[in-house]
């Protein structure tokens, strides 16, 4: 995750666990989103324990971000063309997750 | 006992607790010896670790960064068959989490250092638990995983 790096986030929250990254961005941001591991942000791929919260607020993303010796951060990335991206992505996600359910039944 | 022949793969983290890279190193020469491919993916320090005590390499082969492996993984480019992952804090448990969402391959959690139960208590993924309360002396982990893995004599 070096390029997510590279775009100078600010760090909200420090060497915590992944489970208070969730729960930090799921009480703080406006509008929260959950997704898989393996969810692509700024050009790379989300890790932990799913689900994995997203938030925005405004043009902001607030996401986790765990490094193996350091834990995990919360961080806020501030980039409008990425926050419409990703709202169009989850909305595809979840579209294709329905149809997914309708073909069992 | 397995059947011989397929991919596995070792998930390394943060090399802090000295057990990881000896129990990388033993699981390398047994899995070759059983006919499995092993790819190392790891932090660079990690992989370093292991360079420098196999420079021959008899037992370590491929080796990648663990980012890559992750990308790899979720682009479909690799695949593997099983999956041992070395978790002894909160974001080795985050790193199996996330394997066990993009694989489906069979995942051995090797759950090590001083907080062991604790972070056993954390996995709560479909996986084989194999867990001691080893730092320093790998010789615990190390009976577990041959237990488990039909490999003690």
């Amino acid at each position: 995750m070096g390029c997510i790096e590279a775009l100078k986030p600010e760090v909200l929250l420090a060497r915590i666990s992944f489970k208070e990254a969730r729960e930090y961005i799921e009480s703080h941001a406006p509008e929260v989103h959950h997704v898989q591991p393996g969810f692509k942000l700024f050009g790379e791929y989300l890790i932990g324990v799913p689900p994995l919260a997203i938030g925005i607020e405004d043009d902001n993303i607030l996401f986790p971000f765990t490094k193996p010796c350091y834990g995990t951060f919360v961080l806020r990335l501030k980039d409008g063309a990425e926050v419409e991206r990703f709202r169009s992505e989850v909305s595809a996600e979840m579209k294709r997750s329905l149809k997914g359910r309708g073909r069992k039944r | 006992m397995f059947e011989r022949g397929g991919k596995a793969l070792l998930l390394m983290g943060c090399p802090e607790v000295p057990v990881q890279t000896s129990i990388a190193l033993y699981l390398c020469s047994r899995l070759r010896r059983d006919g499995w491919e092993v790819l190392v993916a790891g932090t660079g320090a990690a992989l370093k670790l292991l360079e420098v005590a196999d420079p021959e390499r008899h037992y370590l082969s491929e080796t990648m960064n663990l980012d890559d492996c992750i990308a790899k993984t979720v682009e479909g480019e690799m695949t593997f068959d099983i999956c041992f992952v070395f978790m002894h804090s909160d974001a080795g448990v985050t790193y199996g989490a996330t394997i066990r969402s993009i694989s489906s391959a069979r995942i051995y959690a090797l759950i090590y250092g001083r907080g062991a139960e604790e972070i056993a208590e954390m996995v709560d993924f479909d996986c084989e638990r194999i867990a001691a309360k080893a730092v320093h002396n790998p010789a615990p982990l190390k009976a577990k995983i041959d237990k488990v893995m039909g490999w003690a004599a």
